[in-house]
């Protein structure tokens, strides 16, 4: 299957929306019965309102995001993509919530969003929360899923890969529980549910199901951490029973990495709690080209929220016109085949893919020398070399 | 006999003396004994190959070995048998084999109460790409140091209500500021030029800011050597892609155990890794970390490279460069050749072969 392809049927299983958009009656030909309906099996996104265009809210972030976002928009002015985007600055230095929070209600507005990586400043105190998490906690977000694939052009030491990791993006490590009852100890909780594990093992299933994949590991430290890496692994096992056409077994995360680093093309699609989620991810990523190239995707059962998949901020990078605007590019593919605008992503995402891997134009993070405008302006061309499109494309 | 008693005496009193941070020492008069522990499954073979090339070496090691299956000690609490325990506190030096677990046997794992008993806090594995196994990676040569009693693996779980479980992660002062002296201590003994703390600190503000805060701390007193910081996805993201920005890496528990298994894969797995685990009182126990391997036990199919390379990596430690550097050599030069490696490593040759060759290259030597 063409890459394009397997990213246009990247769309999952949610519930509709509930619509809670103004309801402007005349526009909204569709809204009784969408606001009705709450088909399991596929998903509507919120029926575009105004002209036919949806809105999306995007959130700049730090570093190298700003600039990249800046380019998605370029381009898709100027290919015409029916998408509005609503812009939401969050300040990462404030320590208020008030502006991450403002972004949360204008996402459950729109229901979309795409956003670039909000620095977090570790020296700061406790009470400072990374403004991220509070997002994807605020919003439900709680399927963080990645795919991995090799793309041609990218020169890696390793071959053919394509791997499906899947995130539980909620609880975990991550959830920020932390106190220090004698000082000079610190104890910090990891928290693992039932109804969580089995959430992300459901969607896990379902989604290699969906995309006709064969195997399902969950990577777990079960033989350490007996209860809580216990009940992920339980939960999976229970979920693996209802969907016998699909292989399930287990690894140890050390053992993972192990075999990522030498044998990556043994997996398949991968399921894990939060933390063993970002390392794994972080090395699939590095292994299929580096951070600049991998877009990922926050799944909630109502929202979805756009971004690369490794979440860098490139500070070091930034505003110097070097960084690679792929992953971010190919995130918002993602997003538009997620709004039903699938010819506008097949399109994007084939000039993208032809620049990276026939032009071989690649940025500084490939070993190459061009500068992102550089890039940007190869894919304007091959899209401007597709010829004007008609409305029987659109 | 006599002579053996005053020179451990000496030594323990050296010890005891000693501070915190372990000096590589010179043994260079007399011979220095080690407790081995052989382990199970392949473990007694490849201690046996390891016991000949040092011996070809003429290193001067006297081999005790001891056998560490668990006990139940007075008030129903696992321990490791007596005499093993008076010999490792007696020579501070150990050699180990890998250790089979048993599954329903009631008590901890062993390594976990070797752990326990001598306080190992230190993790210690050097990764270097080995010329003659070729893996994607050629350019490897980084340590991971591993805060080995606390962080996640503390063991402390509760179910709160059902379906809910809470693990605790703790990080303590202490234990944070004795892992990154003795992470700079090595830098600094071994030259090393730099040590980067790796963390979650974004997420996990309070523990680990701890363990950086702490990591910041030592540094100051390390001016010769560069301190940096970095995420664990960062790390893990520049690791894969190019291994050798990075030199000493330091960090806790959980995230230890995973990074060094990665660079162990980096530089061809767990049968070629060699690893060290540092202990409070001046204690040193080097262990293979590859598993038993039932499967070809006894059939002398084994590679003892893992045991070797932690055996060297003890001589260093004990300031015995000249032994550790001649049998690594006879090691590398005689997987560099491919005449005879064992199947692990791509070849056909036994176990004996392969150690008899690297015998015959260290006497060469001489």
């Amino acid at each position: 299957m063409s890459i394009a392809a397997r990213s246009a049927f990247f769309h999952f299983s949610t519930r509709l929306q509930p619509w809670t958009g103004l309801k402007s009656t005349a526009n909204n030909l569709k809204s009784p019965a969408v606001c009705c309906q709450r088909k399991k099996s596929s998903y509507t996104p919120p029926p575009a309102k105004y002209g036919g265009r949806h809105t999306v809210t995007l959130i700049p972030g730090d570093g190298i995001g700003p600039e990249l976002l800046n380019h998605v928009r370029e381009l898709f002015r100027f290919c015409c993509v029916p998408v509005d985007f609503e812009i939401v600055r969050v300040d990462s230095s404030a320590s208020s919530e008030d502006d991450i929070n403002n972004a949360v209600t204008a996402i459950k507005r729109n229901g979309v969003a795409l956003k670039g990586n909000i620095e977090t400043n570790h020296n700061l105190p406790p009470s400072h929360k990374s403004k991220n998490k509070l997002l994807r906690t605020s919003l439900d977000l709680y399927a963080n899923v990645m795919h991995c694939q090799s793309l041609p052009g990218v020169p890696t030491r390793h071959k053919d890969i394509d791997v499906v990791i899947i995130r539980e993006n909620t609880e975990g490590e991550y959830s920020s529980l932390e106190h220090e009852n004698v000082p000079g100890v610190v104890e910090s909780l990891k928290i693992i549910t039932r109804v969580n594990s089995l959430r992300i093992a459901e969607y896990a299933f379902n989604l290699a199901r969906e995309k006709g994949r064969r195997k399902v590991t969950a990577v777990h430290k079960a033989n350490i951490m007996k209860l809580g890496d216990g009940l992920f692994l339980q939960c999976c096992k229970e979920v693996a029973a209802g969907y016998p056409d699909i292989t399930f077994d287990n690894m140890i995360v050390d053992n993972t990495t192990m075999q990522l680093v030498s044998k990556p093309q043994q997996f398949d699609v991968m399921v894990m709690p939060n933390l063993y989620g970002n390392i794994v991810s972080n090395v699939c990523a590095g292994l299929v080209g580096g951070p600049g190239l991998v877009p990922g995707v926050n799944y909630g059962k109502d929202y979805a929220v756009f971004e690369t998949a490794t979440r860098n901020t490139g500070k070091s990078i930034a505003n110097k016109n070097i960084a690679n605007p792929t992953a971010t590019l190919l995130a918002s593919c993602l997003m538009l085949d997620h709004l039903k605008l699938h010819a506008y992503a097949r399109m994007i995402r084939k000039a993208v893919l032809k620049t990276l891997s026939e032009t071989q134009l690649h940025t500084a993070d490939l070993g190459g020398q061009g500068t992102t405008s550089e890039v940007l302006h190869s894919i304007m061309q091959e899209i401007q070399r597709g010829g004007p499109r008609t409305t029987e494309q659109i | 006999m006599a002579g053996n008693a005053w020179r451990s005496t000496v030594s323990r009193v050296m010890g005891a003396i000693k501070t915190q941070s372990p000096q590589p020492r010179t043994f260079s008069r007399g011979i220095q004994t080690v407790t081995l522990i052989p382990g199970d499954g392949i473990g007694p073979e490849i201690s046996t190959a390891v016991m000949k090339i040092f011996e070809a070496a003429k290193a001067p090691i006297q081999w005790e070995e001891k056998n560490v299956t668990a006990i139940k000690g007075p008030g129903g609490r696992w321990m490791i048998p007596p005499e093993a325990k008076e010999s490792m506190d007696k020579h501070k030096i150990g050699l180990k084999g890998p250790l089979k677990t048993p599954i329903a046997a009631g008590h901890p794992s062993m390594n976990l109460l070797l752990r326990k008993t001598f306080d190992l806090y230190a993790n210690v594995r050097p990764c270097v790409s080995i010329e003659g196994y070729k893996t994607p990676y050629t350019d490897v040569d980084l340590v991971t140091i591993r805060e080995n009693t606390e962080g996640e693996y503390s063991g402390i779980e509760h179910v709160i209500v059902d379906g809910v479980v809470q693990s605790i992660k703790l990080i303590t002062e202490d234990a944070s500021r004795r892992i990154a002296e003795y992470a700079f201590e090595y830098a600094r003994n071994n030259q090393r030029t730099s040590v980067t703390a790796v963390h979650k600190a974004n997420i996990m503000r309070m523990s680990d800011g701890l363990f950086l805060r702490k990591c910041r701390e030592v540094a100051e007193n390390f001016k010769d050597v560069k301190f940096t910081e970095m995420y664990l996805d960062t790390v893990c993201l520049n690791m894969v892609q190019d291994p050798s920005q990075f030199d000493v890496l330091v960090m806790p528990n959980l995230y230890g155990d995973i990074l060094s298994d990665l660079c162990a894969g980096l530089i061809g797995g767990l049968g070629v890794t060699p690893s060290g685990n540092i202990g409070a009182n001046g204690v040193a126990i080097f262990e293979s970390v590859h598993g038993t391997a039932p499967d070809i036990a006894g059939k002398d199919l084994a590679n003892p490279t893992a045991l070797l390379l932690s055996a060297v990596m003890m001589l260093r430690h004990m300031g015995l460069h000249g032994y550790a550097k001649k049998i690594e050599t006879a090691c590398f030069d005689t997987i560099r050749d491919k005449k005879v490696l064992t199947k692990d490593l791509g070849g056909n040759s036994k176990c004996s072969e392969f150690t008899a060759d690297i015998c015959r290259r260290v006497q060469d030597m001489d």
